[in-house]
């Protein structure tokens, strides 16, 4: 067994510098890295790149990272309900690279899984096919996408072992196994940390190779962005 | 008279086919659940990564772990499936996902579909709207027939950033159901107390009407 858990979130953060690249798990705040994205935006580098399919709210997920105007470009799919990513945006202190979901989520897979690019129905005869390949397969026009991996992916998972390997719970796991795939160091943060040997391997979803380091989230706020609910 | 929003969902649910998986998009898309027709049995997917979608937990029972593609929270039926992004997009781009509604600012004659920017207003991003009608087998449009000006929204040509191009195969609005043909749209029913005039007179494109147009039953 490769032992992948470190102490705590300042080992898991080791070597994150400005100007890098990061990727950031979850979908809206569902299975956000809340830890490591509160430790980031406490330190002092800019110049980032972020990819991640949301970009949090105000006070909250990225959202914190965007106030400290720590983000220099954000590359996703959505990127409302954040009224300081909006001024940014508009102001052009903060360049945003906006791409289909399904595509962003097989480029992080494709960067993990050593695929260079690939051909996607997905957005061809839009602004997002400017200036990319066009090739037709079975009489359909497709567009190539590249693969995108990071110097650090953050993700962040139900429970986890000391090996790294993790399960995810409910829509929380979204884009957090892809992105652990496409870190050049992925940091997992888990809200249960058990000695290798615990977890079932049946029941794995993401194994421990993908992952260089984990460790266990202090605390986890697990905000809900539409609380929709029937009355009883 | 125009049909509400929750007609038009009516309308389209009638559409469904039984033992189907189904993408239901934001805005009236997402009412079409409310109307599935006795004996119609769907599952319905969510492009977050959740396929057997139920109705929102009782007050008290909501997971911040368990949201639709909405962000809201929402229930499992019995037989439900979790699964990462890259999976959830594989079953909409390998054509699993057999039926795709979504909301629209524009739709054309060829079945171009606008409905992800407003160039000149903040963009927010296409999501997985791209996604979701480069693939889908059959894609409805739910949608108001003209926008808060009173214009068209049904058109010879789009003139907002496209989201896909002749993907659209039938737009159900709160005047008409129209079919995309290759020929342009071709109205299939109007809504009831509505006549073909005025859909005409709403519509920037032209219509193709055959015979009959019967009302819709809603």
């Amino acid at each position: 067994m490769i032992n992948k858990a470190v102490n705590n979130i300042k080992e898991a953060l080791l070597g994150v510098e400005s100007n890098m690249t990061f990727m950031f798990g979850g979908f809206g705040l569902s299975g956000i890295p809340e830890n490591a994205i509160n430790a980031l935006s406490k330190k002092d580098i800019f110049g980032l790149t972020c990819i991640s399919n949301n970009a949090g709210i105000d006070d909250f997920g990225l959202g914190l990272l965007l106030q400290r105007k720590q983000i220099k470009k954000m590359i996703s799919s959505y990127v409302g309900e954040n009224a300081e990513f909006e001024k940014q945006m508009l102001s052009g202190e903060l360049e945003v690279d906006l791409i289909p979901q399904g595509s962003l989520a097989e480029r992080c897979r494709a960067g993990g899984a050593g695929i260079p690019a690939f051909f996607t129905p997905a957005g061809y005869g839009t602004e997002v096919s400017y200036g990319k390949e066009v090739r037709e397969y079975n009489g359909k026009p497709h567009i190539l996408e590249t693969a995108l991996i990071a110097d650090f992916a953050f993700v962040k998972a139900w429970k986890g072992d000391t090996a790294g390997n993790l399960i995810f719970r409910g829509t929380a796991r979204n884009f957090n196994p892809l992105m652990a795939m496409a870190g050049k160091i992925t940091v997992a943060e888990v809200e249960e940390l058990v000695p290798a040997g615990e977890l079932d391997p049946n029941q794995i979803h993401t194994p421990g190779i993908f992952v260089q380091r984990i460790f266990k989230g202090e605390k986890y706020e697990k905000r809900i962005e539409q609380r929709t609910i029937i009355k009883r | 008279m125009a049909l509400d929003k929750k007609q038009i969902a009516q309308r389209i649910a009638q559409d469904l086919e039984h033992n189907t998986y189904v993408n239901l998009g934001i805005g009236i898309p997402t009412l079409v659940a409310n109307y599935i027709p006795k004996g119609i049995n769907v599952e319905f997917q969510s492009e977050n990564g959740v396929l057997g979608m139920g109705p929102f937990p009782f007050e008290g029972e909501e997971d911040p772990d368990m949201i639709n593609a909405g962000k809201q929270t929402i229930t499992t039926l019995p037989g439900a499936v979790i699964f990462d992004s890259a999976i959830s997009f594989a079953m909409i781009r390998g054509r699993h996902v057999q039926l795709t509604v979504l909301g629209a600012m524009e739709v054309s004659e060829n079945g171009d579909i606008s409905n992800w920017k407003i160039p000149g207003k903040m963009v927010k991003g296409m999501g997985g709207a791209m996604d979701l009608v480069a693939s889908a087998e059959n894609i409805i449009v739910a949608m108001m027939h003209t926008n808060r000006k009173g214009e068209s929204k049904i058109l010879k040509k789009c003139t907002l950033p496209i989201t896909g191009v002749n993907c659209v195969k039938k737009v159900v609005t709160n005047l008409a159901v129209l079919e995309v043909t290759k020929n342009g749209f071709k109205l299939l029913e109007r809504a009831p107390g509505i006549s073909i005039n005025e859909i005409k007179s709403a519509t920037e494109a032209d219509l193709i009407i055959e015979g009959e147009i019967p009302e819709m039953d809603v």
